[in-house]
């Protein structure tokens, strides 16, 4: 059974059909061809497809895209401005906060719904965030280190 | 007078700029193999055997066949081709017999992923199940039970590997040296002590995936995730008797390899369909379970350490078996037996050894290369055995370790000698144990096990390459119109850095700026020069010596060309700053630019041309080891280090923090400073995998029962130890670039050692199996207080 579906990605809003089995995940990448959301076991394990719907970071493996009709969704093809980099993926540049990459954006995305909610956060709420996203290479502690920069930064300008 | 071939005025190596690929891969920009879209791709799935042995009674294909959008369904009885690194042992598809669960037995490509899925679930397999032997002793004391009857007509890499015929031994790795028996006689104490590792998971982010097309006039297109374009190329084509210019293989960005992505797995398959399928390119991507489950593993150990020692603490003979649990098939787990072998007793000087190193069929998932390809495994067993015999002897276990370890002048197992460039372990040692305050007094042997308890733990480590005698690589740089450069290499940067440590290097050897240095991530054999494999921590020494030639090689050129139109001796030229100029006289001077694409005189006549350097390096000196007694050179370079860490262990839940870990490692010379961090912190944390949490579990009919993130816990951002240190020793390696060693693997090895001993240092509780789960270490707990309440 397909249906229609109207949704908002990165600003833009598309039309589109999807199956009731669809993933958001699979209709962020087969479908838009928005490749930077990566999967990386499709069952909610590992963080990797991390995207913000409605403002609230989900995996976007256990969301149906039929669920997203009407919604917002943010993925990391919206964190860059152009081609200037936030200060969010800058300080992921700047720390080496990353090897393979293959969990980077997911990274990115929950670190950014947390500077949202929280643009002040502790190490501990950091570790909260993150906790959800699985990386195999870097240690996490330079993931670290690029989310307090950005923090620093904040409470620094207010 | 030596004329330097660059000026020094700029010094690149050693610093922190950015990673090449951090862009790409913070934006979601970089391409990885499941991101490509190739027209007319189709979608495979395999099916896979629920039995760890069984015989194939019938497979009924017909529904599946049927099924709509179904293009290709293959079975193992159709494809006679058998693979094998060293020992030529596997299918592509199980034939007649099944040797592991997860073991794939049939598969199909269709027009998407979830018809694939729906065809794997209407294939009917009927299975004979048969007794599956599960235990590498059991295995090797047990034949009745065979994983490969046919193991005497297999071939294999002879000379280097021995399969054992009509047994389940499929490599036996012998080492003497002195005489083992003289040296017990010598000795004050013996002691006997096992130690055993669970096999465990690689868990790269990206699981395995393939795209191969087979097309016309005998030729094979593959898109893959893996760490040697070149070696699944030279397997494919060899598996498939294709001259090696038909077969095509690209690697873009790799999602983490840790070895599991070292040879060749998913692409023979993905090709197969393909053919089937009248040549559509065909995606085969495993699925998380798979990846823990059907894709290949860590091998498991058992060791078994016989030890003299004199009253002072010295080491007078060792003997050492090691029984790796190679699962069913041979895969690297040979050459991890071989390699690891040589390392197998410690960074030490050891008078009399004899190490036997027996990798052993049984029927589970098979094992491959992972990140330290045995070493972590083999010293848990060596650096435990330490502390253990230290604290029996009453000497302090950094002592023992400073009386033994490896100095220049020593001979190691192998009979290398070590001389004053081979690495400090004993300088690695000082400094972590300076880092952690390491007390040099004995421990409580039995403290009151009651509520939280702290302790410190020192161990060694040591890894070489482990790789064929002949190992070669080669990179080329390219100058552009801007005299820019790019430098194509064919080992794959799956997120070590090594392309960010290469370009250090490519701008200092050239005087430009590093922004000026593009090191190309995808990899393609119709298009690059050849190298071996992304493996054994080898790429940063061989590859760094490559650029470096080639850069080398770029300067002459440019010198050539210089030198005819200012009208100099080549030897009076100096290269600065994307310039060259006469050393006398600065002002005669030329760009780069004006030589990258050859040189243009003002009326037109034009010399030189395209700048592009050329550069090799093959591995020097090494040889074949003896069959009987392991004697030879197997190591281009040995990168030695250390741990230090300070736990917290909770005795009424068995959980441990770790405090502070400090790791040093002589790295010869550090290339890129933040590279070799990051390669500390990343090992380090998935070396406290191996401590803690990470395991496969099987059940007594050998099926696997935690092939998920839920069941098999990786390490979180919650797991991180309070403090990490990490620090390097640079005593240089005189071959290698600018004396700089591997060190990509290292720092996962030894960390479970280093938390072993520091939770005995702090209870007195000595558990030899991993992992230190909460679960057994609150057993051991509990089992010490009631011996201890006797």
């Amino acid at each position: 059974m397909q249906y229609d579906i109207k949704l908002t990605v990165n600003g833009i809003v598309y039309e589109s059909r999807a199956s009731a089995s669809t993933t958001l995940l699979d209709f962020l990448r087969d479908n838009l061809h928005l490749t930077g959301t990566k999967e990386g076991c499709s069952i909610g394990e590992c963080g990797a497809c991390s995207v913000i719907l409605d403002g609230r970071v989900v995996n976007a493996c256990l969301v149906l895209a039929v669920e997203a009709d009407g919604a917002s969704v943010e993925t990391i093809e919206g964190e860059v401005d152009g081609e200037k980099l936030s200060a969010l993926q800058q300080a992921f540049v700047d720390h080496h906060a990353l090897q393979c990459g293959f969990c980077t954006p997911g990274m990115v995305v929950a670190a950014r719904d947390l500077l949202r909610r929280n643009p002040a956060p502790t190490d501990d709420d950091i570790l909260e965030a993150i906790a959800g996203n699985l990386c195999r290479c870097t240690g996490y502690e330079t993931v670290i280190a690029a989310i307090q920069q950005v923090a620093r930064t904040s409470k620094q300008s207010r | 007078m030596t004329i330097p071939l660059h000026s020094d005025k700029h010094q690149y190596v050693g610093g922190n700029g950015p990673r090449l690929d951090a862009i790409d891969k913070v934006t979601g920009a970089a391409m990885y193999v499941p991101d490509l879209i190739v027209p007319g791709m189709l979608y495979a799935r395999m099916k896979v055997s629920p039995h760890a042995h069984a015989r194939i009674v019938r497979v009924d294909t017909t529904r599946a066949r049927a099924l709509a959008g179904v293009r290709a369904v293959l079975v193992g009885s159709e494809l006679d081709y058998t693979l094998g690194l060293y020992l030529r042992d596997r299918p592509i598809l199980a034939r007649d017999v099944v040797r592991y669960q997860g073991e794939p037995v049939a598969a199909v490509a269709a027009e998407s992923e979830a018809i694939a899925v729906r065809a794997c679930e209407l294939i009917e397999v009927e299975y004979e199940p048969l007794p599956a032997v599960l235990d590498p002793e059991q295995a090797v004391a047990d034949t009745s039970v065979l994983v490969h009857p046919l193991l005497h007509t297999y071939q294999y890499m002879k000379g280097v590997f021995f399969p054992q015929p009509h047994t389940n031994v499929a490599h036996h790795q012998k080492i003497v040296k002195g005489n083992v028996e003289r040296g017990f006689a010598e000795a004050d104490r013996i002691f006997e002590h096992r130690f055993t590792n669970p096999p465990v998971a690689h868990a790269p982010l990206e699981t395995h995936i393939a795209i191969a097309q087979a097309l016309p006039g005998k030729r094979a297109h593959i898109i893959t995730s893996a760490q040697s374009p070149f070696t699944v190329r030279n397997l494919f084509a060899v598996a498939f008797g294709m001259p090696h210019n038909s077969v095509r293989v690209q690697i873009p960005y790799v999602g983490g390899g840790f070895g599991g992505k070292a040879g060749i797995h998913l692409e023979p398959l993905a090709f197969c369909l393909s053919r089937k399928a009248g040549g559509r390119p065909v995606r085969l991507h495993a699925s998380r379970e798979e990846e823990f489950n059907t894709l290949p593993s860590r091998q498991g150990l058992k060791t078994r350490i016989r030890t003299g020692v004199k009253a002072d603490g010295h080491i007078t003979a060792l003997e050492v078996q090691l029984l790796w649990d190679g699962g069913a098939y041979a895969d690297y787990g040979v050459n991890i037996g071989r390699a690891a072998a040589t390392a197998a007793a410690g960074p030490y000087e050891i008078p009399n050894c004899r190490i036997d190193s027996l990798v052993v069929y049984t029927h589970k998932v098979f094992g491959t290369a992972f990140r330290g390809f045995g070493h972590l495994e083999v010293l848990w067993g060596i650096e435990r055995n330490i502390d253990i015999i230290a604290r029996e002897i009453g000497v302090d276990p950094y002592e023992m370790r400073q009386k033994n370890v490896l100095r220049a002048g020593s001979t190691t197992i192998t009979g290398e000698k070590v001389t004053a460039n081979h690495g400090r372990p004993d300088l690695c040692l000082e400094r972590v144990a300076a880092q952690i305050g390491y007390q040099h007094r004995p421990a409580d042997p039995a403290p009151k096990l009651e509520g939280k308890l702290r302790g410190k733990g020192l161990a060694l480590l040591h890894k070489a390459p482990a790789m064929p005698v002949f190992t070669s690589c080669s990179a080329i740089v390219k100058f552009n119109e801007d005299a820019s450069v790019n430098v194509i290499i064919s080992g794959v940067d799956y997120g070590q850095g090594t392309y960010t440590s290469l370009a250090n290097i490519a701008a200092q050897e050239l005087s430009i700026p590093l922004h000026k240095v593009h090191v190309v991530h995808d990899c393609d054999t119709a298009s690059q020069p050849y190298d071996w494999q992304t493996v054994a921590s080898r790429f940063m020494v061989m590859g760094g010596n490559a650029v470096v030639e080639a850069c080398r090689d770029c300067i002459e050129q440019i010198k050539h060309v210089a030198a005819q139109v200012l009208r100099a001796p080549e030897r009076e030229l100096v290269c600065e700053d994307e310039h060259i100029f006469i050393r006398h006289t600065p002002d005669q001077r030329l760009s780069y630019r004006e030589l990258a694409l050859g040189y243009v005189y003002p009326n037109g006549n034009s010399i030189g041309g395209p700048i592009l350097g050329r550069g090799k390096y093959i591995a020097q000196g090494l040889t074949h080891l003896d069959p009987e007694t392991g004697q030879g050179k197997a190591a281009l370079d040995w990168t030695y280090g250390a741990h230090g860490v300070e736990i917290e262990v909770d005795t009424e839940t068995g959980e441990i923090e770790v405090l502070h870990i400090a790791s040093a490692f002589d790295v010869g010379k550090v290339i890129h400073e933040g590279m070799c961090l990051t390669q500390v912190q990343g090992g380090v944390l998935q070396g406290l995998g191996s401590t803690f949490s990470e395991g496969f579990q099987f059940d007594d009919r050998g099926a696997m029962m935690n092939p998920s993130f839920v069941d098999y816990k990786i390490p979180t951002i919650r797991d991180l130890p309070r403090k990490m240190t990490a620090s390097f020793v640079e005593t240089p390696q005189l071959d290698g670039p600018y004396g700089a060693r591997g060190v990509g693997e290292h720092p996962m090895i030894s960390v479970p050692s280093a938390v072993g001993n520091a939770l005995y240092n702090a209870t007195g509780v000595d558990i030899r199996d991993l992992p230190l789960s909460p679960e057994r270490v609150y057993l051991a707990i509990k089992r010490a207080k009631a011996q201890r309440s006797v």
